[in-house]
């Protein structure tokens, strides 16, 4: 009888915590990768979050569909939604390059790595390019940050420059608010994605220099990977709040 | 996940966007079916956590990791929902609070 308790006592514990092994069964520096990604979710999340209460703290709002309009290139106005589509688009597309990416260094294939990591910077810079476009277009109508068409403007003239972008009540402040809110959380946006086309392309340097390949494993392709979808994921909140809402 | 996998939720994620491009061109703007207000607001922020799921769980893996990994990393995210559900009330307050008191020169 005894013999039995002391034997379970003594037991080895082998469970994921009980040390000797790596919990997660992750690489440390992905783990520190999706920690970082979690605190810039809160980031973003304050911004956001700043935009809807500044939307609930103002008697209107501007009409997206009414503010981005046109198709560089194509049409000057009339088209909501269209550009901001092709832009969407694109990002998903080179999140899906991104993973093709992943899967190819999963097989150590350096040349596949290369390939789809070549479509993933283009995809990136070819959003930045839309964007660079989109913040042009919209300065020239007269929106930046402290600024809106009305900027300067006195009594009616302010309602008359403003209309076009309003199918509510017009108010100068929502237009302002709308105006800093859109080119500070983009621009931060913006900003990730530079910073992830730099990590691409470092990361492709450091494949065709046949890092990788010598070290045998590709893991700094998957923690790349992992912002560049993290981008992704952020612009997909950014245009459901921005345009679609 | 294999290629297969890659592209099937990639269409998943297409098809999501284009529900999404349907409603707002075609329901709200062209045809005029639906008008904006918060029925299609729940809409699209269903369409859009539903696109963040997909994502998350599978371009970023997180959904094949170790289940006490992927607590770790979503349990802190709460926080965020009792942010929008503080700052939105705070913002709704704000709205009445502006507008209806003038404020006055004190000479």
């Amino acid at each position: 009888m005894s013999t039995t308790t002391v034997s379970q006592l003594d037991k080895v514990k082998d469970g994921p915590w009980n040390g000797g092994r790596s919990p997660w069964n992750l690489e440390y520096g992905k783990i520190m990768m999706w920690f970082f990604l979690v605190s810039d979710t809160f980031t973003f999340s304050a911004f956001l979050i700043m935009y809807g209460a500044q939307k609930f703290a103002q008697p209107t709002w501007i009409d997206a569909d009414k503010v981005f309009q046109s198709i560089p290139g194509i049409a000057e106005s009339g088209q909501p939604l269209v550009f901001v589509g092709i832009m969407t688009f694109i990002l998903i597309m080179s999140s899906v390059t991104m993973v093709l990416a992943v899967d190819a260094g999963h097989r150590n294939k350096k040349n596949e790595v290369v390939k789809w990591m070549l479509w993933t910077i283009l995809g990136g810079l070819c959003f930045l390019g839309c964007q660079a476009i989109e913040w042009t277009h919209l300065h020239h109508q007269g929106f930046w940050f402290g600024r809106n068409p009305a900027t300067g403007l006195e009594g009616e003239a302010v309602a008359e420059a403003l209309a076009p972008y309003f199918t509510k009540d017009i108010a100068y402040t929502a237009a302002l608010q709308f105006a800093n809110m859109f080119f500070t959380i983009t621009g931060f946006h913006g900003f990730h994605v530079s910073i992830g086309v730099l990590l691409n392309i470092i990361v492709l340097c450091k494949t065709l220099n046949n890092t990788f390949q010598k070290s045998g494993s590709y893991l700094m392709v998957e923690k790349v990977g992992l912002y560049w979808h993290f981008v992704d994921l952020v612009w997909v909140f950014v245009f459901t709040f921005f345009y679609l809402i | 996940m294999d290629k297969k996998g890659i592209w099937r939720v990639f269409f998943v994620l297409l098809a999501l966007t284009a529900l999404e491009f349907l409603i707002a061109l075609g329901f709200v703007h062209h045809w005029g079916i639906i008008e904006k207000g918060m029925f299609l607001n729940v809409v699209y922020i269903v369409l859009t956590l539903a696109k963040a799921y997909y994502i998350v769980a599978y371009f970023m893996h997180l959904k094949f990791e170790k289940s006490s990994f992927i607590v770790c990393c979503s349990v802190g995210l709460l926080f965020i929902v009792y942010f929008i559900i503080l700052l939105l009330i705070e913002g709704d307050f704000l709205l009445d609070a502006f507008q209806s008191h003038p404020v006055f020169p004190n000479n």
